[in-house]
């Protein structure tokens, strides 16, 4: 009766282990971050308009520095705000 | 030779021509210092995330240009400053990856980015369809496996006239049925 070969695992294994975070940007080979491009920056801040941190979005150090100035040229603009509520 | 990248929003009281004239101010001022302007952008009105000096709209303006020397943006950034039209200004040295990233912006060759949640529906719409197909041929062997046990029932039929059991039992029949083959199956 136990010798089922669909039957391997008595729970789904794929539960509790996570998924392996990884940088975008060297992924994809992107090389430079739009500031004007408000839709691709949204990805990186919270409801609330606050920068992610690194340990969410999984960027490596040299591209969350190049995000973070880019979101900051954008505020500056006025392309991104400063301060939200219920930003996306 | 370094590319710099200038923005700045421009009061959206004034006209259409007195917009256009102050975009055109700059463009001068920056070809008379020797640089050589390489596009300009008119990303038009638009909405500000934020008001800035009580206004919540403005027109955009972005000017790509090389200079041998960054000595124009000083006179330039200090006549956007002066000027009571201008909202907003920024001024960017571009490095390699931002040049060719403008260049295929221009070209088309990278859009805006867009959320994926537009992906997503068709894909949700195609799988259902793929159940449907799957459901499909399962009545089909269902079908096939009462036809041959046809074949074996006529065995069972055989036994019944030796007993005389009426005909109207016939229907129960089902039942030796399934204990046929598992008398077969020892046999062998």
């Amino acid at each position: 009766m136990a010798s089922r070969d669909d039957i391997k695992f008595l729970s789904n294994p794929t539960i509790g282990s996570q998924r392996k975070k990884y940088c975008r940007f060297k992924k994809f080979g992107i090389k430079y971050i739009d500031y004007k491009d408000s839709e691709f920056l949204l990805q990186f801040i919270n409801e609330q308009g606050k920068l992610l941190p690194r340990r969410i979005t999984g960027n490596s150090l040299k591209y969350q520095k190049l995000v973070a100035v880019a979101v900051k040229r954008s505020r500056h603009l006025g392309i991104l705000p400063y301060v939200a509520d219920l930003l996306k | 030779m370094n590319q710099y990248e200038v923005n700045f929003i421009i009061d959206p009281v004034l006209s259409g021509d007195e917009i256009k004239s102050t975009a055109s101010i700059y463009e001068t001022l920056l070809k008379d210092q020797g640089c050589t302007i390489v596009h300009v952008n008119e990303m038009g009105l638009r909405q500000l995330a934020y008001p800035i000096n009580k206004k919540s709209s403005g027109v955009y303006y972005c000017i790509e240009f090389t200079s041998l020397t960054g000595e124009v943006i000083g006179k330039m950034e200090l006549s956007l400053r002066r000027d009571e039209r201008i909202m907003r200004f920024l001024t960017v040295k571009l490095d390699k990856y931002g040049v060719k990233y403008n260049e295929d912006r221009r070209s088309g060759k990278i859009t805006s980015y867009k959320k994926k949640e537009a992906k997503k529906k068709p894909y949700e719409g195609i799988a259902p369809v793929v159940k449907e197909e799957i459901i499909a041929p399962v009545p089909v062997p269902e079908v096939i496996v009462p036809e041959v046990i046809v074949p074996e029932a006529i065995v069972p039929e055989v036994i019944v006239p030796e007993a005389i059991v009426p005909e109207v039992i016939v229907p129960e029949v089902i039942v030796p049925e399934v204990i046929v083959p598992v008398v077969v199956a020892e046999e062998e």
